[in-house]
């Protein structure tokens, strides 16, 4: 069996038995990587040497018994605003791009634990502001089902490695649909835990109360294996959750008899590509015959989600990035008159323009004279938005929904109209705001062969009723895999 | 006839806490270490580090607000405060605007006026910056983290003030109620306490306060009284010449004893406050606000009150040492030693004072340890050594804090209460002063502090002086 | 469009965020921040009287950490990727005159 092939699970359970080693797989993906990159980039950072040197190290504490973790020996993709120690962590940003940490985040420190061997770092939307992972300052990467096409994003690297193959999963981080979006339109699965679950010490932030690390994967499966290994509560992180519910794949069962699954109308009207609905509605009904009971209802606020989102991550952006200001790590200008333009020049040839466009607008929202009007608005509208999920959650187990509009645009037809690319986040976002989990699974294709994906979306710390659907679901709809 | 002006003054008081860690992260507070070697990705605003509180900034914060008297927020949230400074490295401060931990306090102070009540308008706890150091050799700036984290609150008074006079006892006041609480040792001249100014001038009689100014960098009593005084001269002559006044920020040169607008087209002023979505709220429970009340120490007035009924010292003794937390303590626990207050008492007000004024120290700089003080107190009891010779010692113990029992063993500082060799050592004196023997016996009673004198002299000190007297008359 | 941005707004967001635009730039981001705030005004809409603003989805609180130090000398971490560097300081334009 072509080692390419299996998941990661059936991967590290190949390495277990001897039948392949971490090495061998290892020397499998750069194969696929020297094969693919140059048509996809896929990665920002990849250190060959250093890469093997770590999957031989790993195969020897295998073989001496003392590497036993569920992914002992498999090699996966960092999306690169996770901080990696001695490794380039760039967030896809000119202004990052020499950074080397220090330190490594939290959720890769506990997959390294679990027997994971990182390839390299992969390409985001600059510092994971964007749906396309096109604002890079590395270049773009391309969907590995169309190149014409884009992977999605920001987490856009992630998807399109794990789905070319290029690794056997990888971690991505969701602020407003950044795991989830790019899995649809590459054809895996992305979970968004639910806020607090994974820890972000270590991610490089952008809307810190909004930001999420989570696993994209070839299968449920994976999903569930790489969740149990990254959920863990960190006292380095006060937002951190304590849980005593992470033994996800308990949840890999295919059984969906008397769930109770909304289907929000206000995810199915206007705007909404007819092929991507029927391929939603379908999984619906496939799920209802397995016993699932399926019902249409009206979940409110949806359309003030985008204002919302933007109004909240640009203001906490503003902020966050500030601290890229040429003093203490990163890009400074070569050429400058005193501190003040020093900052100036450095920022403004260090970020990109869609970065530009946020922090300026997140420094605006929060100014003196518009804080009431715009920030706590926002404050107060995710507070409802929040509450009408409760009150959705009061009624069924799951809702179920498309994950973007449309399939993956082709390349550059976003960016001329931020506005427009920031709706194409409609059915993402929400879950954000309201701090719930979230899974997108590949549901079918359109016209074009490229994938549609739905979402399930659970409340708050119920991973394992996403997992149990999506599994299901899975087992209903079959392999889905590029025909390479 | 000439207006007559008022001075408006509100304070700002930044006081470093006296943890033994940043607020937001494991790293050390001491001071002195080598540049950046008390730095961690946190406070260095690493890519991806995160703050987690320090409990024990929030136990001192409550702790002082009760002291002064303000309604403790039980429900209290930290924003971030955005400006872009180099000893700032995350380029926000966390700090809190929205819900400060304290409220609508007071204390009471007295001055040549009388007594007086400031407003408390609330408390924040907020991180210190990093320190900054100008290289004349690069022309540039150096930046150490260090202080990068330290945890501080700021006291935000109400404009209640009128006078430098006031200004000083209030700090003053907040000074000692900070270190009773072992909050901070309060030290202007080493930052870990600094007060902002706001001064406006307003005709006397007016209701309506005029525009005030902010001044910074005032790191001494002497500094804080010249800027006040500069101020409001400057102010006074502005609006004397038709002029107004600029709502902005100062900086008092102690130096050219004048004060420099720190404005520049670069600074908006606009600080973008938001709550932190990296900290999570804090909730001071019933529980634990009882916990930290029932932990508060006695303050000065009930220890004064204490004193005056258990001791037996003068009321302006008391007064000076329980001035200071340090000096009350070493009273107490030397008493508690040797049981004699009256004499830990002189020593305090006496030699202690003496040096402390002589080497320009404060009360909290004092090494000494009560044992020692006991020890000594002890030695002169016993008439193992006399007074002068205690007073050599002290000054030694003063010093380095040596044990004074070792060290007068050490130095053969004993009294020689041989009498045989006393006695000898007299006569020769005598013999080799006849003139003072005679002038003694003329009636002229100075005579024999000579001779005292000449015998201590030769006996190095060790002598009990009474002694020497008794000997001397018995022999003349 | 509702909201008009002049050139005096996007230079004081400028000096706030610390970013200089060419002339260019500035035209493009004068429309895009007016377009983002018509949008956001959308918000304008809900009645959110008597709500409160939700920092927090969680109700989480307390998490504090124990008073003990933790951290060593890391300061060749913390100026590992300095841009300069000067006596283990960050070196950085002069501050004051």
């Amino acid at each position: 069996m072509d080692i390419l092939s299996y998941s990661a699970v059936e991967l590290a359970a190949a390495i277990k038995e001897g039948k392949v080693t971490a090495t061998e797989a290892m020397e499998a993906v750069l194969a696929r990587i020297d094969e693919k990159e140059k048509d996809i980039n896929a990665y920002v950072t990849i250190d060959r040497e250093a890469v093997l040197k770590a999957a031989k190290a790993a195969q020897e504490k295998i073989n001496a018994g003392e590497l036993t973790g569920p992914l002992a020996g498999v090699p996966v993709a960092i999306k690169d605003n996770m901080c990696t120690e001695g490794m380039l962590t760039t967030c896809s940003s000119k202004i990052l791009g020499n950074f080397i940490p220090t330190f490594s985040a939290e959720a890769v420190i506990n997959l390294e634990k679990a027997g994971a061997v990182i390839i390299g770092k992969t390409n985001m939307d600059e510092f994971a502001m964007g749906s396309t992972t096109e604002t890079s300052a590395y270049g773009v990467t391309r969907n590995p089902w169309n190149t014409e096409h884009v992977p999605g994003g920001s987490s856009g690297g992630s998807a399109a490695a794990v789905a070319a193959g290029e690794c056997f999963f990888a971690l991505g981080s969701d602020t407003g649909g950044s795991i989830r979006q790019p899995a649809s339109f590459c054809g895996v699965v992305g979970l968004k835990p639910t806020y607090g679950t994974v820890s972000r010490y270590g991610l490089v932030a952008y809307g810190s109360s909004l930001d999420q690390i989570g696993p994209l994967t070839k299968d449920v499966t994976d999903c569930a294996v790489v969740m149990e290994v990254i959920a863990t509560q960190d006292a380095k992180d006060s937002t951190s959750v304590k849980r005593e519910d992470t033994d996800f794949t308990s949840a890999l069962v295919a059984d969906v008899k008397g769930m109770k699954i909304g289907i929000p109308r206000d995810y199915f009207g206007e705007g909404l590509d007819a092929e991507v609905k029927d391929a939603v509605l379908a999984a619906a009904k496939a799920l209802e015959e397995k016993g699932a009971v399926v019902e249409e209802f009206d979940l409110s606020l949806v359309e003030y989600a985008i204002p919302t989102y933007y109004t909240i991550a640009a203001a906490e952006a503003s902020s966050n990035l500030e601290r890229f200001d040429g003093i203490k790590y990163g890009y400074r200008t070569e050429n400058f008159e005193g501190l003040h333009n020093m900052y100036k020049k450095t920022r403004s040839e260090g970020f990109g323009a869609e970065v530009k466009r946020r922090i300026m607008l997140g420094s605006f929202v929060l100014s003196s004279g518009y804080y009431d009007a715009y920030y706590l608005k926002a404050l107060k509208v995710k507070a409802m938005i929040k509450k009408a999920f409760d009150e959705a959650f009061a009624k069924y187990d799951l809702i179920l929904g498309p994950v973007a509009p449309t399939t993956a645009p082709k390349l550059g037809e976003s960016l001329s109209d931020p506005l427009k690319m920031y709706l194409g986040d409609i059915y993402t976002i929400s879950v954000n705001l309201a701090g719930l989990p979230g899974i997108s699974v590949p549901c079918g294709k359109d016209s074009k062969g490229l994938p549609i994906g739905l979402q399930f979306i659970a409340d708050s710390f119920q991973e394992k009723k996403l997992i149990q659907a999506a599994y299901t679901y899975e087992k209903i709809r079959g392999d889905f895999k590029i025909e390479n | 006839m000439a207006k007559q002006y008022e001075t408006v003054i509100g304070l700002e008081v930044h006081v470093e806490l006296a943890t033994k860690t940043k607020i937001f992260c494991g790293c050390s507070t001491a001071f002195g270490g080598a540049p950046n070697t008390h730095t961690c990705p946190v406070c260095t605003g690493m890519p991806g580090s995160l703050p987690v509180l320090n409990k024990q900034v929030v136990n001192y914060a409550v702790a002082v607000g009760l002291a002064t008297n303000c309604d403790i927020t039980q429900y209290c949230k930290f924003d971030r405060k955005n400006y872009f400074y180099p000893d700032n490295p995350q380029n926000y401060q966390i700090s809190q605007l929205y819900l400060p931990i304290c409220r609508n306090g007071h204390v009471d102070i007295e001055t040549s006026e009388g007594k007086k009540s400031v407003g408390i308008h609330e408390i924040h706890m907020e991180e210190d910056a990093g320190k900054l150091i100008h290289d004349e050799w690069e022309d540039c700036s150096l930046v150490d983290y260090n202080r990068s984290g330290v945890p501080l609150i700021e006291i935000v008074s109400e404009p209640d003030m009128r006078s430098a006079e006031e200004v000083i006892a209030y700090l003053e006041k907040l000074r000692m109620i900070v270190q009773y609480l072992g909050a901070s040792d309060c030290k202007l001249n080493e930052g870990s306490m600094r007060a902002d100014v706001n001064l406006s001038v307003r005709e006397v009689g007016a209701t309506e306060f005029g525009t005030r100014t902010e001044m910074k960098n005032l790191n001494s009593f002497r500094a804080i009284t010249h800027a006040i005084e500069g101020e409001r001269e400057r102010q006074i002559d502005l609006l004397e010449s038709g002029q107004q006044v600029i709502q902005e920020t100062r900086r008092w040169d102690d130096a050219k004893e004048y004060s420099y607008a720190m404005r520049s087209k670069e600074d908006a002023q606009d600080y973008r406050y938001f709550p932190d979505p990296d900290l999570v709220p804090v909730y001071i429970s019933d529980e634990w606000l009882a916990q930290i009340k029932a932990s508060q120490p006695e303050f000065r007035e009930e220890k004064m009150a204490r004193y005056k009924a258990e001791y037996d010292i003068p009321e302006y003794d008391i007064g000076i040492i329980t001035d200071s937390k340090h000096m009350a303590d070493l009273f107490e626990e030397t008493v508690a030693i040797c049981n004699q207050p009256k004499k830990v008492s002189n020593w305090l007000m006496g030699e202690t004072l003496r040096l402390l004024k002589e080497k320009n120290m404060d009360p909290e700089d004092i090494i000494f340890s009560p044992e020692n003080l006991a020890k000594l107190i002890g030695l002169a009891d016993s008439k193992a050594i006399n007074s002068s010779v205690a007073k050599e010692v002290f000054e030694v113990m003063f010093d380095e804090n040596i044990d004074p029992e070792k060290y007068v063993e050490e130095n053969g500082l004993k009294t020689v209460n041989d009498e045989g060799a006393l006695r000898k050592t007299i006569e020769e004196i005598i013999a080799a002063n006849p003139q003072s023997v005679e002038d003694y016996h003329n009636g002229k009673e100075k005579a024999i502090g000579f001779l005292v004198g000449q015998t201590m002299k030769a006996m190095k000190g060790k002598a009990d002086p009474g002694m020497v007297n008794q000997i001397l008359k018995e022999l003349l | 469009m509702a909201n008009i941005i002049t050139d005096e707004t996007i230079d004081y967001v400028g000096i706030l965020a610390k970013l200089e635009l060419s002339d260019e730039e500035k035209e493009q981001a004068k429309k895009d921040m007016g377009s983002m705030l018509d949008y956001i005004d959308k918000l304008g809409e809900l009645d959110t009287t008597g709500i409160e603003p939700m920092s927090h989805v969680f109700p989480v609180q307390n998490v504090f950490r124990e008073d003990v130090v933790t951290n060593g000398d890391e300061s060749e971490k913390t100026l590992k990727n300095a841009p300069g560097e000067k006596d283990n300081m960050f070196m950085v334009p002069k501050t004051f005159d």
